[in-house]
């Protein structure tokens, strides 16, 4: 095979002519599929790990040999670790982590891109006064460590009344959306062309009109880049979850640490790896789904700040 | 009678002034056309008119209504910007009817007035594609249908033809004189190109630094520029600028070069020895003609720049270039000796302090 692409030293009397031959062996391939095979296997070795794990029977993996595929596939540990498995004296398994989970994130994630969206347009479009400083505090709010706010939080949401709820959780997921997101639409909106934005205005279209009609439908891949982060960010959430919650509406995250952690009895592996691959799911599906529209989104706001 | 009047108008972005105590009166009908480089505040002063700005101080005014406080859309103006500004997730049907479906139209006087405005424009076949399929002279057109459905008495053009090339924006400059022709509505237009400013407009509205510097006719402002700065913004190949002052006996002198200056009319006299700019387009310079001019001097060919229909040469009269526009069948080789002469009537003289025309 090497003789037939070899030809990019033109022999005498070949001339140059089309497109340049390329060695598939070249020092630049060699490094560069060699440096993203190693990363690649440095990321998906762990994953194959929990996956032939979570698929072995207990016996099999008290053998010791942790790479090895199963010999023998089984499904109970998923079906323990979504339905039985013990947090405590509780024994449900995951599931009721998992709804919970879902409707928390679900409300959190609608209500902070809208307000988000909204907020990026007004700041981007409607120059109103003190609309730079109103930007610079709320991104000054993106760079504080969410722990120094932990405790006010817990007084806020208990004079208000919605201590431990899911309500309460929700809100502090859309506060603590906002900076990022409005960040992310505000430059979004700021590439769409002002003259857009002007000729809709001469064409009478009022801010709601502007927004709804205009932007909106030009805007789909930023509403997906938000919706992965947000989903991703609030799904993914432990420690909101674990301060503002009770143990009844602990989101998934808190339920499967302490499936894991929970000290009673024999570590069952299987079980702990089928939890976690459960509870990693819907980010990894959402991310499959909308892996394109993300890619676009990021570097269409990206074009302009 | 009055269509657009600008009073007064001034604008600061902070300590930037972009308009200064701005005036400019616009007739009914008319196609004011207001030109100048980058920076001057000719868009800034399209967009206060619009409603898109709001100004520091002044009124405006349109069909005698004081629109200084009101919203674009109920200032009686359509505006075609330079990119279209077309919405791009609607058919060119959707985006000549948007207007009409915020002012609340019923649907039979939106779709007639769609069928009016498709029809002058011959964009018919065009009405279910979204922007995206149209080339950019289509999508010009839509955006001048856009502003035409609103049936309004006042037509912004923000820089319409300046995304286009250069054939398609010569077609295009026709279709919107015609347009004019057959409208008959009060058009004011931005444009740096100074060739669409002579062919389109009725008066052209030299800008500079915030202020209208002339405010004319195309011809007026290309035969008596009033000040230095508009003699050198418009034509294209530039006036000849020759410096010198005024000699006694009305002459214009520079080292060396001495034109008589009888024939000029001055508009307003000089003082012996002001020092002025004596300016002549190139042409107004005939060369090799074996006339008589009041103003006849023997010079070499130093350049010879052939631009098709004319031929651009250039030779020093003094120790000033002087370019002399030729028709290109009477071309001359660099380093010839040619003769040159003027009707010093045809120029313009400025003060080399203030700028003015004297």
């Amino acid at each position: 095979m090497a003789d037939a692409v070899l030809t990019s030293h033109p022999a005498a009397g070949v001339e140059p002519f089309g497109p340049k031959p390329r060695r598939v062996f070249s020092r630049r391939n060699i490094f560069l599929y060699g440096t993203l095979i190693i990363v690649s296997l440095y990321y998906l070795l762990p994953l194959y790990v929990m996956i032939v794990t979570s698929l072995k029977g207990m016996p099999e993996i008290r053998f010791g040999n942790v790479f090895a595929p199963p010999l023998e596939i089984t499904f109970e540990p998923w079906v323990k670790a979504w339905s039985t498995a013990c947090t405590g004296l509780n024994c449900e398994g995951l599931s009721r982590g998992f709804w919970n989970s879902v409707r928390i994130t679900v409300p959190s994630v609608i209500v902070s891109i809208a307000i988000a969206s909204i907020n990026g347009y007004a700041l981007a479009n409607w120059r109103f006064k003190g609309a730079n400083i109103f930007f610079t505090i709320l991104i000054v709010g993106a760079f504080i460590p969410y722990q120094v706010m932990i405790y006010p939080i817990v007084i806020i949401l208990r004079e208000m009344g919605i201590y431990g709820t899911l309500t309460g959780l929700v809100l502090v997921h859309t506060i603590f959306g906002m900076p990022i997101n409005t960040l992310l639409f505000r430059n979004y909106f700021a590439s769409v062309p002002e003259e857009l934005f002007k000729a809709a205005r001469v064409d009478g279209a009022g801010f709601w009109g502007i927004y709804f009609r205009i932007m909106l439908p030009m805007s789909l891949p930023i509403f997906v880049v938000a919706m992965i982060i947000q989903v991703t960010g609030i799904w993914n959430d432990f420690l909101f979850g674990v301060v503002y919650t009770r143990p009844e509406t602990y989101p998934m995250t808190v339920q499967l640490n302490n499936i894991v952690n929970s000290v009673q009895g024999v570590k069952e592996y299987n079980v702990n790896m089928a939890a976690t691959l459960l509870t990693g799911l819907v980010p990894l599906i959402v991310y499959f789904i909308s892996g394109k529209l993300f890619v676009r989104g990021i570097a269409a706001g990206a074009v302009k700040g | 009678m009055t269509s657009v009047l600008v009073k007064d108008l001034s604008l600061n972005f902070g300590a930037v002034e972009v308009l200064k105590k701005l005036n400019l009166d616009v007739q009914q009908g008319e196609f004011v056309v207001l030109l100048g480089p980058s920076g001057c505040g000719k868009s800034t002063l399209l967009n206060c008119i619009a409603g898109l700005l709001d100004v520091s101080t002044g009124q405006i005014f349109i069909n005698g209504k004081n629109v200084t406080w009101e919203e674009p859309k109920d200032r009686g103006i359509g505006m075609v910007f330079q990119s279209y500004a077309l919405y791009p997730q609607m058919t060119v049907e959707g985006n000549l009817s948007f207007g009409l479906k915020n002012a609340r139209l019923p649907k039979d006087e939106i779709a007639k007035r769609i069928a009016r405005a498709a029809e002058i424009l011959q964009i018919e076949p065009l009405l279910q594609r979204k922007p995206a399929a149209l080339s950019g002279g289509q999508r010009q057109r839509v955006a001048i249908g856009r502003a035409l459905v609103r049936d309004v008495d006042v037509f912004l053009f923000d820089e319409p033809l300046s995304n286009l090339d250069a054939k398609l924006r010569a077609e295009l400059r026709v279709e919107i004189k015609r347009l004019h022709q057959q409208l008959a509505n009060t058009m004011i237009y931005v444009t740096h190109d100074q060739i669409e400013a002579m062919t389109l407009a009725d008066r052209i509205a030299v800008m500079r630094g915030g202020l209208i510097q002339q405010f004319d006719s195309p011809q007026a402002i290309y035969n008596k520029p009033v000040n230095r700065f508009v003699a050198g913004f418009i034509g294209s190949p530039g006036m000849n600028f020759l410096e010198g002052s005024i000699a006694a006996g009305s002459t214009f002198s520079a080292d060396g070069v001495d034109i008589p200056l009888a024939r000029y009319e001055f508009a307003r006299q000089p003082a012996a020895g002001q020092a002025v700019g004596f300016g002549i387009r190139p042409e107004h310079v005939a060369l090799n003609s074996g006339a008589d001019w009041p103003f006849s001097a023997r010079v070499k060919v130093d350049v010879v720049e052939p631009m098709g229909s004319d031929t651009l040469v250039w030779t020093k009269l003094g120790s000033h270039n002087l370019a002399v526009r030729v028709p290109t069948e009477r071309m001359p080789a660099s380093g010839d000796m040619v003769d040159i002469g003027f009707d010093p009537m045809r120029a313009s003289i400025f003060d080399s302090g203030d700028g003015g025309r004297l």
